[in-house]
């Protein structure tokens, strides 16, 4: 499939009183034609912030300090964040589904209103194919009797329901590339489950990219065929599936799949925690952020910066000086 | 029927715990919310079980009144063989200094006001259990330690300390009396991935050295109960569907309800998972204010038969300690 999205050497920082943050710190990463990759670190780590940033949703006193973001042969940074430019391509060609199911819909409107306004928008639809097309959208997302349902207000409806509307919002205007930042954190297990299983439908239905923005291991095993591993605001691993999972080589990626308690493990079985926590993103060294935690040290990580990103094995992809490869 | 038993730390009978709707001026009462109706299942000492379910299944309604924080609708609850349902706030103060709570959020369950130490000390003043000023030093010097936590932290506010440390003091602040039980509701869910072994390993060697501390361990994340638990009850609904040993639930799950629940929660392995099997429930779980008639999962089941409308399934004794309530296995 064809490359549809890169990103180069981002960079978005904030000033803060007590020093520059940078959040996200140079990463770059690629999402092809109808691909659904994963984007997997903690809170902190600049994943959120990465993807915003690709959508120019960064507000003071975050700035993106550079980079590059090519959509469709250009630079959509290059664009002013309010030009008309990055309105036309924002939600209508590359969505995104926000964490908070309770929160990212406007409480004062109708579901109708925030559903039609997409389509009048971007699609410069009349009034009455718009209202036809955001009840053929719930229906689709499975909310039933969409008819009736459509003037209802988001306080009528469960997390759950909320979550397929914002999911039938993004794909209103038929995008290339949805977003999901956190899709399912908020909400129950059987719901996380329906929710996934629906947007993984659809976005074959509409041939559409999906990133899926998670700290979740597991969401990203079933769902994705590629990951990202983020720490500290870079990008520290990357692969297919099976190149993570099965022969993880980042001590941190190594660490984070040891650490989480799996269904089918044998009983007994122990945790190993990553020790210590993650950075304070306030001035962080040169050298490797996740040092001060690591147990594949070598002398020369604490005297040489962070590695590049180095290829070990096709496209998988690591940034570390150690060999994880014995233990 | 003989309700004593002495292997059992806590042994809980047909609880139940409604919530009364009111409305109007005058406070009318509409309807119940059946919070929790009819749970049963016993806690043996030294043991940890796991009560795992969606939001809103009472999982820790059933929790707060083993602690005594709400009075039960019916149902009995001995602990240590005497019935706390009945007991006077008075004496219920007495007792709680054997069992304690840990909370799910380490931000808000910590006053920002008290230095770590004061809350952490707190309870030993409350049940008069240091005789002396040093006595009650050392001895949160001591609980700090066990924690892991430097005990020259004492003298800091919980802003100071990280989410995992503030809930190491959430666990010494649980430790202080000594507790036979201890209730702990969602302790990890706030905390990161990296930072949640860290909390788990140390509530199970916490348990290991003491031989005699029973866990309550109230969760949604199946992973988590499974791997620390011994047996697991899920809940749905107010009632318990299915209890057994935690190495059971996952080889031989067989309420439809549990098989659904193991199977939304995702391994972190896409060579596993491409075997696994996948039930996606339809629709959500009903509002407890109005909850189907028989068994209350039959609306969302992929097994149900007209029967299971008619009348609620009983949880039955299948072998070892299983018990299902279905009438479909």
């Amino acid at each position: 499939m064809a490359e549809l999205l890169r990103v180069n050497n981002l960079v978005t920082q904030f000033k803060t009183e007590s020093g520059l943050v940078k959040a996200v710190d140079g990463i770059s990463y690629y999402i092809d034609e109808q691909e659904i990759i994963g984007l997997v670190g903690e809170s902190g780590c600049g994943k959120s912030v990465s993807q915003l940033s690709v959508m120019q949703l960064i507000s003071a006193p975050g700035e993106i300090a550079g980079g590059e973001v090519i959509f469709e042969g250009q630079n959509l940074l290059n664009y002013h964040a309010n030009g008309p430019e990055m309105r036309s391509i924002r939600g209508a060609k590359i969505a995104m589904i926000f964490q908070e199911p309770m929160t990212s819909l406007n409480p004062v409107l109708t579901l109708g209103r925030q559903l039609t306004e997409m389509l009048q928008l971007h699609l410069k639809m009349n009034d009455d194919a718009a209202r036809k097309r955001a009840v053929e959208l719930m229906s689709m997302v499975g909310i039933p009797s969409a008819e009736s349902r459509i003037d209802d207000y988001p306080h009528h409806f469960s997390g759950g329901m909320r979550q397929r509307i914002m999911i039938a919002m993004s794909l209103s205007c038929n995008p290339k590339i949805i977003i999901a930042d956190e899709p399912t954190t908020s909400l129950d297990v059987t719901t996380q489950a329906q929710l996934m299983e629906l947007m993984k439908d659809m976005v074959e239905r509409f041939h559409t990219s999906l990133v899926i923005v998670t700290h979740n291991l597991g969401v990203v095993a079933r769902y994705a065929q590629r990951i990202y591993i983020m720490y500290a605001g870079r990008i520290v691993e990357s692969g297919t599936i099976k190149d993570i999972f099965g022969t993880p080589r980042h001590p941190y990626t190594i660490g984070l799949l040891k650490c989480i308690p799996r269904l089918d493990e044998e009983e007994g079985t122990k945790l190993v925690p990553i020790n210590g926590l993650p950075p304070n993103l306030i001035n962080m060294p040169s050298t490797c952020a996740f040092l001060p935690r690591c147990s594949y040290r070598l002398d020369k990580c604490s005297r040489e910066p962070w590695p590049p990103m180095t290829a070990i094995d096709g496209n998988h992809y690591i940034r570390c000086y150690a060999d994880t490869k014995e233990k | 029927m003989n309700s004593k038993s002495n292997d059992a730390i806590l042994d809980i009978q047909d609880l139940k715990m409604y919530f009364p709707v009111t409305r109007g001026l005058l406070r009318r009462k509409v309807a119940d919310v059946k919070a929790v109706d009819g749970v049963t299942f016993k806690l043996k000492q030294d043991e940890t079980l796991g009560l795992v379910g969606e939001s809103g299944c009472g999982k820790t309604t059933v929790g707060r009144c083993v602690l005594g924080l709400y009075k039960p609708t019916g149902g009995k609850i001995f602990f240590e063989d005497e019935d706390i349902a009945t007991f006077s706030e008075k004496k219920l103060r007495e007792i709680r200094s054997k069992m304690a709570l840990i909370f799910q959020d380490p931000y808000s369950s910590l006053d920002p006001r008290q230095s770590a130490g004061s809350i952490v000390g707190e309870p030993l003043k409350i049940h008069h259990l240091v005789l002396s000023k040093g006595e009650y030093r050392d001895k949160v010097d001591q609980l700090f330690s066990i924690v892991g936590l430097d005990s020259s932290m004492t003298d800091r506010f919980p802003h100071e300390f990280s989410g995992g440390q503030r809930q190491r003091i959430g666990v010494a602040r649980a430790l202080a009396c000594d507790p036979d039980l201890i209730v702990c509701d969602e302790p990890i869910s706030a905390l990161d991935v990296s930072i949640q072994a860290q909390i788990i390993n140390l509530l199970e060697e916490l348990q290991g050295s003491s031989k005699k501390l029973s866990y309550l361990f109230i969760a949604h994340d199946l992973s988590v109960v499974k791997h620390i638990s011994d047996r697991v009850a899920v809940m749905y609904l107010g009632r318990i569907v299915e209890i057994c040993s935690s190495k059971e639930l996952y080889d031989n799950p067989l309420h439809p309800y549990t098989r659904a629940l193991l199977s939304a929660i995702p391994i972190p392995d896409p060579f596993v998972e491409e075997t696994r099997e996948r039930i996606i429930l339809k629709g959500e779980v009903p509002s407890p204010l109005n909850p189907p008639p028989g068994c209350s999962f039959h609306p969302r089941c992929f097994m149900a038969i007209p029967e299971c409308s008619q009348a609620l399934p009983p949880l039955r004794d299948i072998g070892d300690g299983h018990e299902v309530a279905c009438i479909r296995v």
